[in-house]
């Protein structure tokens, strides 16, 4: 988790992602963040995130993408 | 049908009447067979291809669907991998025959003259002679829609529709059948097969948003159409100023063609009761390109983002050269590389979505040149701001940026707007050379095909959209003007009304224009 | 409640009047203004200020209106008659114009003016617009519109003028406000008075055409003419006025002569004529050649008048009193116009 929000403050520094809610819906991470996201989490966690996995709800917050990394880990 | 004829008004009041007097549960195949019945009238054969979009894409996520099924119910992964790559065959077919479709009838003649001019540069005599393709109305829209439909039943985002009924109607929805916009089905079938009641606030709502689309459309696109047109044709005489001119007009002019025909199209699906998607947040007002194409055609720009940018980025191949061009490029610049790919693989299928030839390509890679060179800036700016925090709040300096992307846009579009683009060069080219600013005021403009009169009306229009987007931002203006007393109300939208009604371009002696966004 | 039900009531009412009465009088303002300007565009509409009670009526083009006078055929043979003429009206316009002459009056005679017949599509927008926009809402003008929109035309365009005069917004000015809802009378009885002379000299001749054979629809329409006066009992009269242009062809002759005869009719071409009505185109015409002047138009009206006397049944009414007064106030009219115009020459 620390991790991972290590690479959301790389991106947005002015912005709190332990806390921060409803990222995606309101646009404060943009399609060229997720994919650097989906880049840097590939890197470190050997885990692919796939577009199918690109919706609103994985994320919204870095908790439920975090979420998304462990299930994806699981399998 | 254009949307402006006296025949759409007709087939809408019969439509209206008919479909709140039928009982609800039907309301929907009501709407299936005058979506048929609006693109019959259109022309015959083009049904023949939307039928076998709808066919194909139908059956096609079916299958994929059961798979889907299927691949929860087994739970080990050895099913699964089996299952994915089962799935992923039918959506290449799938693929393989809309795309397909959609390449022969809208890009052959384009690939054919490229081919012939290779042929020429090569030194060889023999030509290819170019075909008489039937390029449906539209049909760049509803395979866009079919396909995220399609798509999204792959990713298990939704599941498939099994009334195939219900499907056609939603490939072949007749209002935004030629222009967008490109809805999703998880979004479009909340109200797109219910029964609806009749509810006299959501109908006169949805007519005020059609009146509105009829004003920006007959009063403003299709006046200034004369001007555009006569800049464009004789480049030759309309050098300098004038391109600045042209540019400004054919702003004016798309917007209001292509926001107008929007307008009309979710007011029409909003007095049924239906919700289309907005497809323009007051794009003319974004700060930078990057957010402007994330608030003009937002359906468009949605899914490039969703079904190319994404998928491509996250490919396997792409994640490696990620890690393979951070390790040799550095960091910083590694990080980037895979994305301006991307990026310019979306720009590029933009560009040529919109039309077959290098004119649009080239306005396609000419926002992704700029949108990738303000990402490189972006660290300038960050210590430029750093420097001068006082500004970023400042009206005057969001005012300069808006101006600052309205200007660049300006420039960008003109690709779209000469024949080709070495013209589009040498025009930008006047713009130095010849000093002719006098024009603006010297009362050369009143040449163009537009008067004094035409000016005046073009001024007030203006005006009126500028206060509309001004209003917008604190909530929708119909819903802010219904809370007037009555006669208010009736004043405003008669008047409106009667405006489309007199100033309108429109009738024997105006040229019936097409929607601008007909032909993609 | 029952108070908020009358309230909207009430304002639904109004504003149901608001709407009718401002669409009304903007329509009434966009439209041209045909009496003080393009003058053709009033003919049709005239008709029905009459007191309907003629024995002749004259249908047909340009070649009516311009050529015969009503006020001599009275005058001096005692026949009321009125033309019904507007410019380019076409074969089928000409034949709607009698259908819808027929629901007010049923005339002895009717002459209609044989050029048309040289035109079997309509021509021009605004001609359509001149010949049928002063028709009286009847199916025969339903029918008459229907069968002359060109491509560009949509009925609904006649329905409601707004739609197709909105664009005149441009070039309103204050006689658009001042004559919302007057008109002048602009002919005397379908009669322009034209007092001006232009000798016809160097008239060119007709350029040969590839095909003499009137158009289909147009001699259907002849047909339906001939029909529908033998169903009503009135006596059909082809004429051709004695214009030099549009140049009328010998083949043209043939056809309409061969016509006459095998339906019965009478036919008078006055190109043929020249020396019985002793015109003479060094001063009866007013525009070349194209249309007779007012010297011109009584000289063939004097033959006339003596054909008809003499070779059908209309007989002198000038012994009946009430229509004598009525025509002597529109000769009043006619002498005072005719005197202006020739001060207005000199």
């Amino acid at each position: 988790m620390n991790e991972l929000l290590e690479i959301l403050a790389e991106l947005h520094e002015d912005v709190d992602f332990s806390t921060a809610e409803a990222i995606f819906d309101n646009k404060i991470i943009d399609s060229f963040d997720v994919v650097t996201i989906i880049a840097e989490v590939h890197d470190r966690f050997d885990v692919a995130i796939s577009a199918e996995y690109i919706i609103p709800e994985n994320f919204n917050s870095a908790k439920a993408l975090w979420a998304l990394i462990e299930k994806l880990i699981k399998e | 049908m254009l949307f402006t004829s006296y025949e759409f008004i007709g087939f809408l009041l019969v439509l209206f009447t008919s479909y709140y007097l039928i009982p609800k549960k039907h309301q929907w195949k009501l709407l299936l067979a005058f979506s048929y019945l609006f693109y019959f009238i259109a022309g015959p054969v083009y049904l023949l291809y939307i039928a076998a979009t709808t066919a194909t894409i139908f059956f096609f996520a079916r299958k994929i669907d059961n798979f889907t099924l299927r691949q929860k119910e087994y739970d080990k992964k050895f099913y699964k991998t089996i299952i994915k790559s089962k799935k992923w065959r039918l959506l290449f077919l799938a693929l393989l025959i809309n795309l397909g479709i959609l390449a022969v009838s809208k890009y052959t003649n384009f690939a054919i003259a490229n081919a012939n001019s290779l042929l020429r540069a090569v030194g060889s005599e023999s030509q290819f002679g170019l075909r008489n393709i039937i390029v449906p109305l539209g049909i760049s829209f509803y395979t866009f829609q079919a396909l995220s439909y399609l798509f999204d039943v792959y990713r298990g985002t939704i599941s498939a529709e099994r009334n195939f009924f219900r499907f056609a109607l939603f490939v072949s929805f007749f209002p935004q059948l030629i222009q967008g916009p490109i809805s999703r089905f998880g979004d479009l079938k909340k109200t797109l097969f219910s029964g609806h009641s009749f509810d006299s606030k959501q109908i006169s709502s949805g007519l005020q948003r059609i009146l509105w689309g009829f004003f920006k459309k007959l009063v403003i696109a299709d006046r200034i159409a004369a001007g555009v047109s006569e800049i464009i044709r004789e480049p030759d005489l309309y050098g300098g100023a004038y391109v600045f001119v042209g540019m400004l007009f054919f702003a004016l002019e798309l917007y209001a063609d292509f926001t107008g025909g929007i307008d009309i199209t979710i007011g029409v699906a909003e007095v049924l009761g239906i919700k289309v998607a907005e497809n323009f947040r007051r794009p003319y007002f974004s700060k930078s390109i990057k957010e402007f194409w994330k608030r003009w055609h937002i359906s468009m720009g949605a899914w490039f983002t969703d079904y190319v940018f994404y998928p491509v980025t996250v490919s396997k191949p792409m994640l490696r050269l990620s890690k393979w061009s951070r390790r040799n490029l550095g960091q910083a610049l590694g990080k980037r590389v895979p994305i301006y790919l991307s990026s310019f693989i979306v720009w590029f299928l933009t560009g040529l979505w919109h039309g077959a030839s290098w004119n649009f390509i080239v306005w396609g890679l000419a926002n992704w040149t700029v949108i990738m060179v303000s990402q490189e800036l972006e660290p300038l700016y960050n210590r430029f701001h750093k420097s001068f925090p006082a500004l970023k709040g400042k009206l005057s300096f969001k005012f300069f940026q808006i101006l600052r992307t309205f200007t660049l846009m300006c420039f960008i579009r003109s690709f779209n707007c000469y024949r080709d683009v070495p013209i589009t060069f040498k025009m930008w080219g006047t713009m130095v050379t010849e000093r002719n600013v006098r024009i603006l005021w010297d009362g050369s403009l009143l040449g163009l095909g537009l008067s004094l009169a035409d000016f005046i009306i073009l001024g007030f229009g203006v005006l009126l959209i500028v206060w509309v987007s001004l209003k917008q931002r604190k909530g929708p203006v119909r819903e802010y003007l219904s809370t007037k007393p009555y006669w208010v109300k009736f004043v405003l939208w008669y008047g409106l009304f009667l405006m489309v009604l007199i100033f309108g371009a429109y009738g024997v002696g105006y040229d019936a224009s097409q929607f601008i966004y007909n032909q993609f | 409640m029952k108070n908020d039900t009358r309230v909207t009531y009430t304002r639904l009412i109004a504003t149901i009047l608001i709407i009718v009465s401002t669409l009304f009088l903007l329509t009434r303002l966009m439209m041209p203004k045909y009496d003080i300007g393009v003058t053709e565009g009033a003919l049709v509409a005239e008709y029905y200020d009459e007191i309907k009670d003629h024995d002749l009526i004259f249908i047909g083009d340009c070649e009516v209106y311009d050529n015969f006078s009503p006020a001599v055929l009275w005058q001096d043979y005692g026949i009321n008659s009125y033309i019904r003429g507007s410019a380019q009206q076409l074969a089928w316009q000409s034949y709607y114009l009698l259908e819808d002459t027929l629901y007010h009056e049923k005339p002895a005679v009717v002459i209609f003016n044989v050029l048309s017949l040289m035109y079997n599509e309509p021509q021009r927008e605004a001609y359509n617009r001149m010949s049928l926009e002063g028709m009286r809402w009847t199916p025969a003008k339903v029918r008459a519109i229907s069968s002359s929109m060109m491509g560009s035309e949509h009925f609904l365009d006649y329905v409601f003028p707004l739609l197709r005069y909105h664009s005149r917004w441009k070039e309103l000015d204050v006689t658009d406000f001042t004559r919302i809802f007057t008109r002048d009378k602009v002919s005397h009885n379908g009669f322009f008075i034209n007092v001006g002379v232009r000798p016809a000299i160097n008239v060119p001749e007709g350029r040969i055409l590839g095909n003499y054979d009137f158009g289909e629809k147009a001699m259907a329409y002849l047909d339906k003419m001939t029909a529908l006066c033998r169903e009503n009992g009135i006596e059909l009269i082809l004429v051709k006025a004695p214009s030099l242009y549009p140049y009328w062809y010998d083949e043209w002759e043939e056809q309409v002569k061969a016509y006459a005869q095998a339906h019965d009719l009478k036919y008078l071409n006055f190109l043929a004529l020249i020396e019985e009505t002793g015109l003479d185109f060094m001063t009866d015409t007013y525009n070349a050649g194209l249309h007779l002047n007012l010297s011109g138009a009584e000289k063939i009206t004097h033959y006339l008048g003596e054909f008809l006397l003499n070779n059908t049944s209309l007989a002198d009414r000038r012994g009946e009193a009430s229509l004598r007064a009525e025509w002597e106030k529109k000769l009043a009219a006619y002498d005072q116009e005719v005197e202006r115009k020739r001060g207005e020459e000199e």
